[in-house]
């Protein structure tokens, strides 16, 4: 029963694959071999077209206890026995063909991958991309996935703390749902994902095993022989109670030492767990199918191996301890298997009642081991020729700048994005001090320790279509900037990197370059990379996604302390931008949105100037000479004045800059920018901490809660925040 | 000719039903060991105005691909009757 | 005196009473398994709380299937002799599937889940949930899908005659009115009382706003009620 070349190709193999698969087992596979490297040896599970350059990135640090790409998520020190786990990664397409099931298991997904390390996740981000919210598709894909994102963390009971959501029309068929979990746990009393010592029972633990997730990409067209019984599901279901009590199992099977090794079920649940485990151990396992437990009747080995179901996890135990593990889970009412049993001899064997239906090595199918690595060309795009023409001069400066910021502020990119938080539970865990003193970056406090973590995400991708290299070393300055304005140190990054087809050299640019910048920033910020994911193939038929390198970044607080907030204390206190602006408008989304200007430059950005601006913010914070801190980003210097003043409602009046266009100082996105409010009597003391960088004094902040720019009235602060905060919100309505 | 009718939406077979899982597992704990498979829709009733069945057929049809069912979870069948 | 929270498969703010009730009002805790059956260490000094989240995923409906735990027994037979017992969220929706207290907790008006700060007064101060409070307006989060109180009219008289309603939703001056109600609850109720006042419900969530560290301690003043 040899697999054929065609069986092959419509698995998703390429001939060369193909050729390549005979040569590793010395035979030709038989179809359920082939069925499992051709989702091995996919770009999902084997980052062929990837790995190459993300191997450049800077993955080393002090503060890093497990190397980039070794375990399920990067694990970093904070200090005083305390580690912290986070990852981020993509759940785009399920979310396009069902946004609440899809971005639902997205989240569940992400979360398995933190606490299969043994952490207990304390807070759960996401960065979402949506169409022009004038469409209906937008607005049932946005509501969709928003639900679903709630349903799923707010019932396993971890907060949604911090995201974004952007909406251009490059996105309209392909949205981007991108989510991120952190976790905490005890140094030495994480989990890895490994197999060893022959005779060692594996067990699989949590939901049965339904033919999910196997109706996707490569197994899409019907014919395929060795049929399969019934229709395949298109979509999977998310159980987040089920998730939550395998959460509680799994940590306290941790406590015991009777576990060898650990791994969640993604893509390609038994046969990735399976292999990636023993391939780290350097050993094999004998795996009996038929004693898996299924969802529905007669599935096929192969079906098995390849199933997606949400919810289970491959757990390697020290033998003699089965039932020190067994009772945990009964305890839970969770399934708890034992399935096969570790080897010696590096080859996966999986039988079906007694029959031997697969043997293939361990080390062959995985990434680092056998699977594929290529090499992509890439050519300059030819849009880029159209951005570089750009002229400011083009653009007349509205004379009822008013008006324009009114317009701006309600903008769906820049308005609160509140419609969608409010449906997240934000609060759960008693961590998150963002409820009632907001930063630039959520701060979730650790419980029994004096400690925060500083958690963002980031990602302007419209600066990284202008530009993949700057645009990304924007990202991950943004995130890094985020972090330091709330009184933490940046100490590691996971990305998610959403691009097209890298088959298409113009989005193979778009890669190599963004990560080329990535990796300059995250050298210059003491940031390493821990991991994360690829999503390649994100387009629709007008083309590609603008290229989206989603940065997540973590930093730490040694305690609440240092934490810093943005929203302006009291009338009077003098306003500063920290840093320079320009007569820049590139990129902006008041160029864009308001301007209708599609095609310009990425705004301002000198690497070693923002990182001088983000010493400098450091210190200011540590000397407590700021009462507020807040970074200017989109919507430029009046958006960051108007967020700094509608939490208490204080108004501000600040003088523009006679030497710049008035629209760019007002809305311009150059970068590293910083606006602080202070104390007016340490003025003095201020000002001397600053004698390096850049600095204005524009004005302060009253108590009258208006807004006056120049000396003209521009109205209340209340108003503004009724228009800010129902923006989104009229907009989903409409 | 008016008409009322009677929809269930049911989750696809082949869907995991988490909440059917859940309340199996109940009504065990319960001590009814002989019930498994528990599966959860949802039952419509509504009313409209067809010059005839199969016009109301048509319309009810419609409604539930359109907005009643999600096709892509779940499947429908409904019963007509006539007022 | 002491609490005793109960932990069902789903649970997911046991851990943050928890913390509130040890850490910030350094209270004696001990943590119940729902399939226990042995509340015998607590006497009517000691309180027993069901904690908030999603016990048994709010599969079928909310507190549906918790309300047949083994524990939930105990739990009704304890609160039938006098003993304390009080439910957030979640832990209300289970008290009233199980007829310790009246009426039910329907899904928002508004059909969306919501999490946010809101603002509630207590109602009369003669019940021991809300003698610390006095006149003041809390600020207490709500995080529900399901938390429109629902009673029928004759048990809406009974509760108001009995002074049962133990907080409404209120705005920051303490007008009661619809556009202070978060999720359409009847009469802006967000908590109530059996008639014994020994049992308590309430959809906010006193145990998230009980630590300075979150800029807000207004929930210490309903949960040190017990503890006096």
């Amino acid at each position: 029963m040899q697999a054929t070349l065609e069986q092959a190709v419509k698995l998703g193999l390429r001939e060369d694959e193909f050729e390549k698969l005979k040569e590793v087992l010395g035979r030709t596979p038989n179809f359920t071999e082939t069925a499992m490297y051709s989702v091995m040896w996919s770009e999902h599970c084997s980052y062929k077209n990837s790995i190459k350059w993300l191997k450049t990135l800077p993955r080393d640090g002090d503060r890093l206890l497990v190397k980039a790409g070794e375990e399920n998520a990067g694990l970093v020190d904070i200090g005083d026995g305390w580690a912290c786990v986070f990852k981020i990664e993509s759940h785009n397409h399920p979310s396009a063909i069902e946004p609440f099931q899809g971005a639902a298991t997205g989240v569940g997904g992400i979360h398995r991958d933190i606490f299969t390390m043994g952490a207990r996740p304390i807070a759960s981000l996401n960065s979402l991309r949506f169409g022009e919210m004038d469409n209906a598709k937008t607005k049932h894909l946005l509501k969709g996935v928003v639900k679903g994102i709630g349903h799923y963390g707010n019932c396993f009971g971890v907060p949604t703390v911090a995201g974004e959501a952007y909406f251009e029309s490059c996105y309209q068929t392909n949205p981007l749902v991108n989510a991120m979990s952190v976790g905490v746990v005890r140094v030495g009393q994480t989990a890895s994902a490994t197999s060893y010592g022959a005779g060692n029972p594996v067990f699989i633990v949590g939901a049965s095993t339904g033919k999910d997730g196997i109706g996707g990409a490569s197994f899409a067209s019907a014919d395929i022989s060795e049929n399969s019984a019934e229709k395949l599901p298109a979509v999977q279901v998310g159980d987040p109670f089920e998730e939550k009590k395998l959460l509680e199992a799994c940590l306290e099977v941790l406590q015991t030492s009777a576990v060898i090794g650990m791994q969640d079920m993604g893509a390609a649940g038994i046969t990735c767990s399976t292999s990636e485990m023993s391939a780290k151990g350097e050993h094999g396992m004998i795996i009996h199918l038929d004693k898996v437990p299924t969802r529905q009747a007669n599935m096929k080995p192969w079906e098995m191996l390849l199933s997606e179901s949400q919810e289970r996890m491959l757990i390697v135990v020290k033998k003699g301890h089965e039932a020190e593990i067994q009772q945990i889970f009964d305890k839970w009412d969770i399934h708890c298997v034992q399935i096969g049993e570790v080897t010696t001899d590096k080859n996966l064997k999986y039988y079906m009642n007694g029959e031997l239906v697969a043997d293939v090595p361990a080390e062959s199918m995985v990434l680092g081991g056998g699977a594929p690595v290529y090499e992509r060309e890439y050519t300059t795009p030819k849009y880029l020729t159209e951005i570089a023409k750009f002229d400011i001069n083009s653009v007349a400066i509205p004379a009822d700048l008013r008006d324009i910021a009114y317009q701006l502020v309600q903008l769906p990119n820049i308005a609160s994005k509140k419609w969608i938080y409010e449906q997240y539970d934000s609060m759960v865990g008693t961590g998150n001090t963002h409820t009632n003193a907001p930063s630039d970056a959520a701060v979730v406090r650790v419980h029994g320790t004096p400690k925060a973590l500083a958690v963002t995400t980031d990602c302007n991708s419209r600066y990284v279509y202008a530009d993949p290299y700057k645009g990304t070393m924007i990202a991950v300055s943004e995130a890094a900037r985020n972090i330091v304005c709330s009184g933490g140190l940046p100490v590691g990054v996971t990305n998610c990197l959403n691009f097209g087809n890298p088959y298409n050299p113009e989005v193979y640019y778009q890669f190599v370059h963004a990560i080329k910048g990535m990796g300059a920033a995250c050298e210059k910020f003491n940031t390493p990379v821990t991991g994360g994911n690829v999503s390649f193939y994100n387009q629709s038929e007008d083309g590609p996604v603008y290229p989206t390198p989603t940065i997540g970044m973590v930093g730490v607080l040694e305690s609440l302390d240092q934490k810093m907030t943005l929203n302006f204390k009291k009338a009077g206190d003098l306003v500063y931008v920290i840093g320079t602006s320009h007569n820049d408008i590139n990129c902006s989304e008041y160029l864009h949105h308001i301007q209708g200007v599609s095609l310009s430059p990425a705004p301002y950005f000198e690497l070693e100037e923002e990182y001088k601006l983000q010493q400098t913010i450091q210190k200011l914070i540590g000397q407590k000479l700021v009462n507020s801190v807040h970074d200017v980003s989109e919507g430029g210097l009046f958006a960051c004045l108007l967020e700094s003043a509608m939490t208490n409602g204080l108004g501000f009046s600040v003088a523009t800059d006679p030497s710049i266009r008035k629209d760019a100082w007002l809305f311009g996105e150059g970068q590293s920018r910083v606006v602080v409010s202070i104390n007016p009597f340490i003025q003095q003391l201020f000002e001397a901490e600053l004698k390096n960088i850049p600095h204005t004094k524009i004005g302060h902040v009253n108590a009258t809660g208006e807004i006056h720019i120049d000396d003209v009235a521009w109205g209340y602060i209340s108003d503004w925040k009724e228009a800010y905060d129902n923006a989104l919100g009229n907009l989903v309505n409409s | 000719m008016k008409y009322t009718a009677h929809i269930n939406i049911m989750p696809h077979k082949e869907l995991l039903d988490p909440q059917g899982k859940a309340v199996s597992n109940s009504l065990h704990n319960l001590g009814l060991s002989q019930v498994h498979d528990v599966r959860i829709g949802k039952h419509v009733t509504l009313h409209l105005e067809a010059a005839n069945e199969a016009e109301a057929n048509s319309l009810t049809t419609e409604a539930c691909k359109k907005l009643l069912a999600n096709g892509v979870m779940e499947s429908f069948e409904f019963s007509l009757t006539a007022n | 005196m002491k609490f005793g929270i109960i932990v069902f498969p789903g649970s997911n703010c046991d851990r943050d009473m928890m913390h509130a009730l040890r850490d910030d009002l350094e209270q004696e805790v001990v943590m119940l398994w729902h399939k226990d059956k042995d509340l015998s260490m607590f006497t009517k000094d000691d309180c027993i709380v069901l904690p908030g989240g999603f016990s048994y995923g709010d599969y079928l409906r909310c507190g549906a299937l918790a309300r047949f735990s083994p524990m939930m027994e105990q739990v009704i037979n304890f609160a039938k002799h006098g003993g304390k017992v009080l439910g957030v969220c979640n832990g209300f929706q289970i008290l009233c599937e199980s007829g310790l207290l009246p009426g039910v907790l329907l899904q928002n008006d508004h059909q969306k889940f919501v999490c946010k700060n809101v603002c509630i007064k207590s109602e009369n101060n003669r019940n021991i949930i809300g003698q610390n409070v006095a006149d003041k307006i809390l600020k207490i989060p709500v995080a529900h899908g399901e938390g429109r109180y629902h009673a029928d009219a004759a048990t809406l008289e009974k509760l108001n005659k009995n002074n049962q309603v133990i907080f409404r939703y209120c705005d920051e001056h303490g007008e009661v009115h619809l556009h202070s109600n978060p999720n359409g609850a009847v009469n802006n109720i967000a908590g109530i009382c059996n008639e014994g006042r020994n049992v308590f419900g309430m959809m906010p969530h006193p145990e998230r706003a009980s630590s300075s560290a979150l800029h807000n301690i207004d929930g210490r003043l309903i949960l040190q009620a017990f503890t006096n």
